[in-house]
């Protein structure tokens, strides 16, 4: 699995996670459909998918909270078949839904996973506290959990799948439902824990937060990984495709079909009133699509050319919509 | 095996200190045995003597498969009972710790019954040991049936709902108000097949003078019996019913 780039850049660091041929079926429905792959150690890896793609079924057969159909995975050496409790000592999860007990306060939320996990008991208070100070949490650590705002509610359980110290932290769609400073705030805190040597594997359908947080990423649609690389390598799947972009008053659906129709142009795509053109030919098609829109009536107002994103990349492995990544899930019943 | 039996203290202490106020359990629990007992001593104070171990069993009865239905179906609800099974514990110390928990709170309000009941009717505890016993064995056979009813519903109230189809007929069935000898046949089969029947029969031995049905050490170990039956069937279940939801 995995390409020349990759195995060279990461061919020095151990794989502490390795997945085989993982499946995993929900009546008809083949949720994860004979995936393989490896994370190394230290990286910070990425599934990168729509909803419904398999990510979060993937993370859950991990970390041990649901069984697979078939296959099975090693985390940091230990089968999550046979010998769960040792990965799940190994292991901290940051399910999406934040779900810690509304009733402690922050502190005795993480004070109780310390006590879970078997933390000695006079080192339990003291990591309790110094995560509260690391996640800007000490003001409300006598708050109760249900008190607490979505992203603090966020960073607390990402505290409290910490304070056991463990190898590797696996975070499932970690930003979704939070404001954009949460957010921000909150992929600090991932980087910053890639720092400290920790393995993060994260879930997203947010492609630039993929492209920004991660060492690696595998895209995943329908239960299978189509591609797994570095976000570099799997840019470079459209480098020879330029983009042209061009700003509109007005973008009608007869425009665009006749756009559609022009030789050189493989695609395009329309956001609010900006149509992007992927070609191969960027010269040849300039002057010509321009001529098209003036004699179409339309208001040229900005135009640009653009170098293909890791979003061009995903639409051309996966074929999809990249609309379609934008789409959050309904929010889970929860004490979010 | 000292590891687990301390995490699943810190499980029960846990449920303890964060679900004793939530309000099915106040009105289930705590109210309604509490209800019991000042009915029957408002209708007749001195007839009460008679079902004083009968209104401790109830007690422990509802308290019991209460918390049980709270800490199991209200975490399943808000996904916090996956924090447990993320945490490196099998499960058997996770349905340790929560039947350690409903136990606890349901001691706790038997023994406030108790206490009241006791003096104010001028009883004295003739084996002291055997009573704390069948405490101990009857909470956590309620307990593991609170849980055992709990773990297949997805609301409070619906484990609420499924536990009086089990409580209610236990009232009747297991010799609170009157003796399952004078109970017309095959009413008795059925007494003997529950908890509460033995509780009961138990607690009549440490309170009244010989009115057990059968000598006391069975009550103790029937109970005991139940406790190791329901803690498995319960662990099998749980297995299963978390198998299957996750």
């Amino acid at each position: 699995m995995g390409t020349l780039g990759e195995n060279l850049m990461t061919n020095s660091m151990k794989d502490i996670i390795q997945v085989r041929d993982l499946t995993k079926s929900y009546g008809s429905t083949l949720a994860v459909d004979h995936i393989s792959f490896d994370v190394k150690e230290g990286e910070v890896f990425g599934f990168l998918g729509p909803n419904g793609a398999g990510k979060t079924t993937t993370i859950r057969i991990m970390v041990g909270l649901t069984q697979p159909g078939s296959g099975t995975a090693w985390i940091d050496s230990h089968d999550i078949l046979k010998e769960p409790v040792e990965v799940k000592k190994t292991i901290g999860l940051v399910p999406e839904t934040s779900n810690l007990y509304g009733e402690l306060t922050a502190l005795k939320n993480l004070i109780y996973q310390a006590e879970l996990y078997g933390v000695p008991k006079k080192e339990r208070r003291i990591r309790a506290l110094d995560l509260l100070e690391e996640f800007n949490l000490k003001e409300h650590q006598e708050k109760p959990f249900q008190a607490l705002s979505r992203g603090l509610k966020r960073r607390l359980t990402i505290a409290a799948a910490l304070v056991h110290h463990p190898k590797i932290l696996f975070l499932d769609e970690p930003t979704t439902g939070l404001d954009v400073m949460s957010a921000r705030g909150l992929r600090k805190l991932i980087l910053d824990s890639k720092k400290k040597g920790l393995t993060v594997f994260l879930t997203t359908h947010y492609i630039p937060e993929a492209e920004s947080l991660c060492d690696r990423i595998a895209v995943i649609v329908k239960g299978k990984i189509r591609v797994i690389d570095t976000p570099e390598n799997i840019k470079a799947q459209v480098k020879e495709t330029e983009i042209l972009e061009i700003g509109l008053d007005r973008i009608t659906e007869d425009l665009k079909n006749k756009l559609l129709v022009m030789e050189g142009i493989e695609k395009i795509l329309v956001s609010e009133n900006r149509i992007r053109f992927h070609t191969k030919k960027l010269d040849q098609i300039t002057h010509p699509v321009i001529k098209v829109l003036e004699e179409q009536g339309a208001k040229i107002e900005t135009i640009n050319t653009l170098s293909p994103t890791l979003e061009d990349a995903f639409v051309k492995i996966t074929g999809l919509d990249s609309e379609l990544m934008k789409i959050d899930k309904p929010m889970k019943m929860g004490p979010e | 095996m000292y590891k687990e039996f301390i995490k699943a203290y810190f499980i029960a202490k846990k449920d303890m200190g964060a679900y004793y106020l939530k309000p099915p359990l106040i009105s289930w629990g705590l109210m309604l045995p509490i209800v019991f007992v000042l009915a029957f001593y408002f209708r007749n104070p001195a007839g009460i003597k008679e079902v004083v171990p009968g209104l401790i069993g109830l007690t422990l009865l509802f308290s019991c498969t209460s918390m049980a239905a709270i800490v199991i179906t209200f975490e399943k609800r808000i996904g916090a009972l996956e924090r447990l099974l993320l945490a490196p514990l099998n499960f058997r110390t996770i349905l340790l710790g929560k039947s350690l928990g409903s136990t606890l709170f349901g001691l706790m309000v038997a023994v406030f019954i108790t206490l009241i009941l006791i003096p104010l009717m001028g009883l004295s505890i003739r084996n002291f040991w055997a009573f704390v016993l069948i405490y101990i064995f009857s909470g956590l056979a309620f307990s593991l049936l609170g849980i055992l009813i709990s773990v297949g519903v997805k609301e409070v109230f619906e484990a609420m709902t499924m536990s009086n189809f089990f409580r209610f007929p236990m009232i009747f069935l297991c010799g609170v108000f009157f003796p399952v000898s004078s109970m017309p046949f095959p009413l008795p089969i059925l007494s003997y097949l529950l908890p509460l029947t033995y509780t009961v029969d138990g607690l009549k031995h440490c309170l009244l003078e010989d009115k057990g049905m059968i000598p006391l050490y069975l009550d103790l170990l029937i109970l005991l019996g139940f406790v190791f039956f329901l803690f498995s069937l319960s662990l099998f279940i749980f297995k299963k019913r978390i198998r299957q939801e996750f």
